[in-house]
């Protein structure tokens, strides 16, 4: 029972979460929409946060301890990178790169 | 209207029917819950990358505080979508509440790019059934995928890279169209330093304060410059 309590919380918060995003410029921003440093965020952030969560949960994906540090996670996420600027299809960039992924880890083929 | 409707949104359904899918799979073979929850996470929370987050976080049993800051920055970007539709929303009545919570990538990408005319309620309306036609698309996508995760037996173990592919494709997607680099060096540079110094749990809020500060003495220096600059005239 705790688990389904988690559950409905986790995906109400979540919820709230995402719609805060959503509705937070229909309620603060409407008289300040011109402010250069709202402009100045709203064009930069997206691409740093984008960058740092890429960053960071690539980093964690990776198996640091193996005698190749990193590369089973480092060669799948270069694969996206160079495949996304080659035929700039996500499905196909990301299909590639999580496919690349899963067969290093199960074959185990990096040592 | 819904002819029209479904011409227009045609192209998101092609991208969201693969993309819901692919979390509906990835929900249903990382997660032991009820295939339906993963519908269910479509139409109340209707986010792609955060719902794909929300199933590592699940499947690590995050805290609910961590929860709630990792899907508010991973979503921050549609801190700004609003601001281009403020003037377009005003007015909607019942149905402006809709518009805010259905406003994704895509579909904010759809209304600000389509052409529209004088008559305001109307275009609302088309909007509406627009957005709505949208996260079906996507409910529909998620369905599929968590009945097929749970009838088809595969290893697997990895398939939670999607996640870190997706980050990739969008950092670059924004790099396409911002032109500029700096940003990105930003978020990498912030992601290390909270990676060397933060414990995993506080990464993402420790990352997201370095990038803003970052960001905010880039402002200042931006602006000196245009100060400067228009001194110089």
């Amino acid at each position: 029972m705790t688990e389904s309590y988690y559950l409905a919380a986790f995906i109400a918060v979540s919820a709230l979460a995402t719609f805060a995003t959503r509705v937070v410029p229909f309620v603060f921003f409407d008289r300040h929409t011109e402010h250069p440093l709202i402009r100045h965020l709203g064009r930069f952030l997206p691409a740093a946060v984008m960058a740092l969560l890429a960053t960071v949960f690539l980093q964690r994906s990776a198996t640091w301890s193996a005698a190749s540090p990193g590369l089973d996670a480092l060669i799948p996420g270069m694969l996206v990178v160079v495949v996304h600027f080659w035929r700039r299809n996500a499905l196909l960039s990301i299909a590639i790169g999580t496919a690349s992924y899963m067969t290093f880890q199960q074959t185990g083929w990096l040592p | 209207m819904n002819q029209t409707v479904f011409r227009l949104t045609l192209p998101i359904l092609f991208g969201y029917l693969p993309l819901g899918t692919a979390f509906g799979v990835l929900f249903a073979t990382q997660l032991d819950y009820a295939w339906w929850i993963a519908p269910l996470m479509g139409l109340v929370i209707y986010a792609g990358a955060g719902q794909i987050l929300a199933v590592s976080l699940l499947a690590a049993s995050a805290g609910l505080v961590e929860v709630a800051v990792a899907m508010f920055v991973l979503n921050a970007r549609h801190l700004f979508y609003g601001l281009s539709l403020l003037g377009q929303f005003r007015g909607a009545g019942w149905r402006k509440a809709y518009l805010i919570f259905g406003l994704t990538d895509e579909t904010y990408s759809l209304l600000t790019s389509r052409p529209r005319t004088a008559d305001r309620p109307h275009e609302q309306q088309l909007d509406f059934r627009i957005t709505a036609f949208n996260q079906a698309y996507w409910v529909f996508g998620c369905t599929l995928g968590a009945l097929l995760g749970e009838l088809v037996a595969f290893n697997s173990t990895g398939i939670e890279f999607a996640l870190v592919a997706l980050f990739i494709v969008l950092t670059i997607e924004q790099f396409k169209a911002l032109g500029d680099a700096f940003p990105i060096w930003s978020g990498a540079f912030a992601a290390g330093i909270a990676m060397l110094l933060v414990a995993p749990t506080h990464q993402l809020i420790a990352g997201i304060a370095i990038v803003t500060a970052v960001l905010l003495g880039h402002y200042r220096k931006h602006r000196t410059a245009a100060v400067e600059g228009s001194g110089h005239d």
